[in-house]
């Protein structure tokens, strides 16, 4: 048994939650419309997503912030689910690399 | 949403003494890994909702799972809590708890 990533409540040494708010930059905002858009299609539920996050590799957990999680959560999914490949999705990126310059 | 539960469907009401399981396995669980194991008492029965343990699988969510709000001394769950006289309350789905008899506090 384990205890996941995500689930710290309580445990020592972990500190307090951040609870400082901060402007959402666009691609934040934009992850979030993404989001809402494949609920909204009946294309994921909020609990998959959840697992994804939770099942993810807990390296890039930590080093990732939190919409960079929901981000790689709702890429896993969409392959889970046979409806992009990963090398769809990573043709995609490297045609908005071309066109918008490496973020 | 959940749905108001007749009597009959709840395993436990109001102010039963329950236990909760202390289990692990694979996907999303929404029991927190520090209320697992410990003793509390039903504090409300919100009503029956989809499970969102086979939700997060891509799978229907049926059979609906009665939620609960169960609590929970502090002085129960926190080692460090030892004066404190408040309760801790935490929404738990049925097949979670278990019961274990006596009133609640």
């Amino acid at each position: 048994m384990a205890r996941g990533h995500h689930d710290v409540g309580g445990l020592p040494g972990v500190g307090e939650i951040n609870q400082t708010e901060h402007q959402l930059s666009d691609w934040e905002v934009l992850a979030d419309a993404v989001n809402q858009a494949l609920g909204v299609r009946g294309i994921k539920r909020t609990d998959e997503l959840r697992r994804a996050r939770e099942e993810m590799d807990s390296a890039a957990y930590h080093d990732l912030s939190y919409y960079e999680r929901w981000i790689v959560s709702m890429e896993a999914i969409l392959i889970e689910k046979k409806i992009l490949t990963k090398d769809e999705i990573d043709k995609k990126l490297a045609q908005f690399e071309t066109k918008w310059g490496e973020p | 949403m959940g749905r108001a539960v007749n009597e009959a469907s709840a395993r436990f009401k109001l102010g039963d003494r329950v236990k909760v399981k202390f289990e692990d396995r694979p996907g999303h669980l929404r029991t927190p890994w520090y209320i697992r194991g410990k003793s509390g008492w039903v504090e409300r029965v919100y009503g029956e909702f989809l499970n969102p343990e086979s939700l997060a699988f891509g799978h229907n969510g049926l059979p609906k799972k009665i939620l609960y709000l169960v609590a929970f001394n502090q002085t129960d769950v926190w080692y460090d809590a030892a004066k404190s006289r408040d309760k801790i309350l935490v929404d738990i789905y049925e097949h979670w708890l278990e019961p274990t008899g006596g009133d609640a506090p």
